[in-house]
């Protein structure tokens, strides 16, 4: 393996780009970091629709993907805006905790105008000092992978998934690490899962996510049928939620689960780890980036074509229907492992290769295409 | 010709790698390598499924060796099999 380059940051994990982010931190400020990012382009704003009215667990895991993006290895530094100026203190500290310059602003007593320029005037200084890191020699194992597939269907578990795979236990054994999630997605295949974990601790915590993600929406006097299979899910083969919980399953390795963590949580221990999370693809990634993941690697069937601001997502696809009609959304085509020769081996090798060339800085085909999606997973309605 | 790929035996299903018409196709085992000749009934689509075995009505369906859902009506092997005649084995209907 050629040596990877990587950026190193104050806290010690290694990022594959360097961003300087805009982040808001209530919908009111999206305007103000838009303009900013337009006013200083190479920065990058990441608007959202929430961070109001919101208290409790929900107020607390909408700070935590805040500040986790912040934070996030692949973020050099970051302007943080808000309409008021102590939840604005609140998350640049905590982004600044991580030793990368933030700079804090708010809007009333300014108004958008003066705190643009305030904040364009800051943005550019720090967009310049970002300019001059420099990536330095890395190991892949420090860096920390996220996967999740999306738009899925029956090729997703025959070639893309277990091609994923095949990268999860490759990197696990190397000492890197990885989270995957989708609670609810898991239906079906969930015992499998509880069996791979690596402890009573973890598997109780794991059932009670689980079992606790079902009841909530069985509390709404409703089940994943009128969601689970999508129809896009459907329309590809897929024909019940077990069955693409299998698929789903097929792309999580056969290493043991670690642990099992809250939503925008970082993870501790070294290896493979469950979070619990929605499986929409959006607030899925949304919560990998303020978990810290620095790639995120997305099997898709049918052609979902997500992005993020901060992590990159490689798409792979072993449907040749997708591979050819929206090749610009899939960065690795898979779909040979549908022949005679079912030859993982070669598939997971290439899928890996492309992993280094993102690492090295190579765009993948969503980042290429401007596909920044960062959507805040809510767990209740605002007050 | 290559029709379908199966993920375990024991699996009551294989899933068509191209659009397969009725007539002979090759379903092969991917845990066992076993190949398999399957009289297809009806066309199959690329990435749907087609029966291995002949199930009654609310019987298991089995795929990956593990439960996926259950039937809605009786199926015969080389038939498709899809939301017309499965469903998910937890929930009955959507609410």
């Amino acid at each position: 393996m050629s040596q990877l380059f990587g950026y190193r940051r104050p806290d010690g994990r290694v990022g594959v780009r360097n961003h300087v982010a805009i982040l808001p931190v209530d919908d009111l400020s999206n305007a103000v970091c838009e303009a900013v990012a337009h006013e200083v382009p190479g920065t990058i704003a990441l608007p959202h629709h929430y961070g109001r009215l919101q208290y409790g667990d929900d107020l607390e895991l909408t700070f935590r993907t805040l500040i986790g993006n912040g934070t996030n290895p692949n973020v050099a530094a970051a302007v943080v805006v808000c309409i008021e100026p102590n939840w604005a203190r609140k998350v640049a500290d905590g982004i600044a905790a991580s030793g990368k310059p933030v700079e804090v602003f708010s809007i009333e007593r300014f108004g958008d105008l003066k705190t643009l320029a305030s904040a364009a005037r800051a943005a550019q200084q720090l967009l310049q000092d970002a300019s001059e890191l420099r990536r330095e020699p890395i190991e892949r194992r420090e860096l920390l992978i996220s996967i999740k597939c999306g738009e899925s269907d029956t090729t997703t578990g025959l070639g893309s998934c277990p091609t994923v795979s095949w990268v999860v236990d490759h990197h696990v054994r190397d000492g890197g690490s990885v989270i995957f999630g989708e609670t609810t997605e898991l239906t079906g295949g969930e015992h499998l899962i509880a069996q791979r974990c690596q402890d009573p601790a973890v598997r109780a915590a794991f059932q009670g996510m689980y079992d606790g993600y079902i009841a909530e929406i069985e509390r709404s006097h409703s089940n994943l049928l009128g969601s689970q299979p999508t129809e896009g899910n459907i329309r590809g083969g897929l024909s019940t939620i077990e069955e693409k919980a299998l698929g789903n399953i097929a792309k999580t390795g056969t290493v043991p689960v670690v642990d099992a963590l809250e939503p925008a949580v970082r993870p501790t221990r070294t290896g493979l780890s469950f979070m619990d999370s929605s499986s929409a693809a959006a607030e899925f990634i949304t919560l990998m980036g303020a978990a810290g993941a620095v790639v995120h690697l997305f099997p898709t069937g049918q052609g979902n074509i997500i992005g993020n601001p901060i992590v990159p997502v490689i798409k792979l696809t072993a449907n040749p229907i997708t591979a050819s009609t929206m090749s610009e959304h899939v960065d690795l085509d898979v779909s040979f492992l549908l022949g005679r020769e079912y030859d993982l081996d070669a598939a997971g090798k290439k899928l890996l290769a492309i992993v280094d060339r993102t690492i090295g800085g190579r765009l993948t085909c969503a980042e290429a295409l401007g596909h920044r999606e960062f959507v805040i997973t809510k767990l209740y309605r605002s007050a | 010709m290559l029709g379908f790929l199966v993920h375990n035996e024991g699996d009551h299903v294989g899933v068509a790698v191209e659009d397969v018409n009725p007539g002979k196709a090759m379903a092969i085992y991917m845990d066992s390598h076993r190949e398999d000749a399957v009289d297809v009934i009806e066309a199959i689509p690329l990435g749907h499924k087609v029966a291995l075995a002949d199930m009654a009505r609310d019987e298991n369906v089995i795929e990956y060796g593990v439960l996926v859902g259950k039937t809605r009506a009786a199926i015969k092997r080389g038939q498709l099999v899809h939301v017309h005649n499965m469903r998910s084995a937890r929930w009955e209907a959507s609410q």
